[in-house]
């Protein structure tokens, strides 16, 4: 164990961590909003993700940027920003309400049992992530550099670079407009009303099928914005990409307390930084693992969670 | 009749719960179904709610048929239930209770001079108006679930055992509120266990058993009928 290292390290390792986390809880968003609603655990919210980080690669791809390409000036770089976010978004959000339509309003309609919807949602999984694989011949895919992460503000022996600010301020930004929005909109008292109880939803006249279809659709426009921060941070994309980081993204929903949003931003940057410093403390290939052995032990002890309340029962 | 039951059936799996019910509710009734627990009751405000569909018969309201019709258009029509259990939404807070009652409904001003109506039927609610639904007690619950079914502006409210676990003197006034709600022009479909409050209240009511209706009669006669009074009413 290096613990001069993690000492050493300590702001970068946060810095880098807070970064990670930003975009693992806009991710997990998805899954949380679903299970408050359905309890339902969409895993095939992953790939609503991964198919955000080709969309904007192809959308880049339009204006002929590849990774080899030069650093686009201010004015271009806000453009391309603006015009990435928007088609992962779109994208993202289509399939998010696409796998609702396909895969489970039918089981829905049918009562099926809560497994028959458990395997159907890694089936969709697999099955988008697949048909990914075989278009891109499981090539992995760079990203133009459409930011050039850059220091803009150092503190000691931390760096903190333009790129990673972008992502947490945008993360904390669009957590914001959602709770607003589930809080104090309609439509959001429509959901928390579905998330709470159903029936009594249904007897106020709420549209039990719209509510799904919204939160479907609300998982997959911040899985949008998450995917274009990922390719911008990591520089390279991925079929299995929407996988490996949705490991990530539910584990921090489970920790913050599935099914609360504010949870999800918690869990998102704890489990960002805890396995950041596990990294530093370890070595880098213990990143996943220390973060995996912390969630057994908190929920071990907390098995709802560090929030520990629903969808359902958060306040406006 | 502004509510047609005919004939009908339903089934939870393979447990027949309802047998061919028929009844109706004329425009400005209060209407009292009565019976013993499991007899049926609340399966069949869930058949007129659209919380369960039916295997059988038809369901006719304001003259229109609405026996496919799913739950939340029925509350567009007009019909609006406080159902069994109370189904407060645990973490909105009164007022937001309330709110959702006339989720439906979009004129700010009319929303408004509802919520200042159930208020005023319920000055206990407007106390409470912040406090989480999930913290009041059973008898507030019960005010509550009357009072956001009414806020839909119903032209028929459907009451599933509005008395339950409320004391004595709680139970009286609620059914005080019922029939004051009635003469402000409501129409009321009420499942009672206790039988000698709704009976005393309605014009007319319906006692069931084992999913069938077994009499039908005003309030009066089934109030004095020796085998109502030998099987609901408690006396010989």
């Amino acid at each position: 164990m290096n613990f001069s290292g993690l000492i050493n390290e300590f702001g970068p390792l946060t810095v880098a961590g807070l970064a990670q986390g930003a975009i693992i809880a806009l991710f997990a968003l998805g899954y949380t909003l679903v299970y408050g609603v359905l309890r339902l655990i969409n895993f095939a919210h992953s790939e609503v993700f991964l198919v955000g980080t080709y969309a904007c690669l192809i959308a880049w791809g339009w204006f002929g940027l590849d990774q080899n390409s030069a650093a686009p000036d201010l004015g271009a770089m806000l453009g391309y920003m603006a015009l990435g976010l928007v088609v992962a978004i779109v994208a993202s959000g289509l399939v998010a309400l696409l796998v609702e339509l396909v895969a489970y309003r039918p089981l829905r309609r049918r009562n099926a049992p809560p497994l028959a919807f458990l395997i159907t949602a890694i089936g969709a999984s697999l099955a988008i992530s697949e048909t990914v694989g075989v278009l891109t011949h499981r090539v992995q895919r760079g990203v133009p550099p459409i930011i050039q992460a850059k220091t803009v503000i150092t503190i000691g022996n931390t760096h903190i670079t333009n790129l990673q600010i972008l992502i947490v301020v945008l993360a904390l930004v669009m957590m914001f407009v959602l709770d607003r929005f589930i809080n104090g909109s309609r439509l959001g008292r429509g959901i928390r009303a579905v998330a709470q109880s159903p029936d009594s939803a249904a007897l106020m006249g709420v549209n039990k099928s719209r509510v799904i279809s919204l939160v479907f659709l609300l998982g997959g426009l911040m899985a949008g914005i998450a995917a274009v921060m990922y390719d911008l941070k990591i520089g390279v994309t991925k079929y299995d990409a929407g996988f490996l980081l949705g490991i990530d993204a539910f584990t921090a929903a489970v920790l913050g307390g599935i099914g609360n949003l504010r949870g999800a931003l918690v869990g998102g940057l704890l489990l960002g930084v805890l396995q950041n410093y596990a990294a530093g403390l370890f070595g880098s290939s213990w990143l996943h693992g220390a973060a995996f052995v912390l969630l057994v032990l908190i929920l071990m002890f907390r098995p709802t969670g560090l929030l520990g309340e629903s969808l359902g029962r958060a306040r406006a | 009749m502004l509510l047609e039951l005919d004939n009908i059936s339903l089934a939870y799996g393979r447990i027949q719960a309802l047998h061919g019910i028929s009844l109706t509710v004329g425009q400005g009734e209060i209407v009292a179904l009565i019976g013993a627990n499991g007899a049926g009751k609340s399966t069949t405000m869930r058949a007129i709610s659209g919380l369960r569909p039916v295997s059988q018969g038809s369901i006719k309201f304001d003259g229109k048929d609405i026996t496919r019709l799913r739950a939340d258009l029925r509350v567009v029509r007009g019909v609006s239930q406080s159902p069994e259990g109370r189904g407060i939404f645990p973490g909105m807070s009164v007022r937001e209770n309330l709110e959702m009652g006339a989720y439906t409904r979009r004129v700010r001003a009319e929303i408004d001079e509802d919520l200042e109506r159930v208020f005023g039927l319920f000055p206990r609610m407007k106390e409470r108006e912040k406090q989480s639904g999930g913290t009041l007690s059973g008898g507030e619950q019960q005010m509550l679930a009357v009072g956001r079914a009414l806020m839909s502006r119903p032209k028929l409210l459907l009451l599933d055992e509005p008395s339950m676990g409320l004391a004595p003197m709680l139970i009286q006034q609620i059914f005080d509120i019922i029939v004051e709600i009635n003469q402000q022009g409501t129409t009321i479909l009420l499942v009672e266990q206790n039988a000698q409050q709704a009976l005393s209240r309605a014009h007319r009511a319906y006692v069931l058993e084992t999913g069938r209706i077994v009499k039908a009669g005003t309030g009066a006669e089934l109030l004095h009928d020796p085998a109502v009074k030998d099987a609901y009413l408690g006396v010989a």
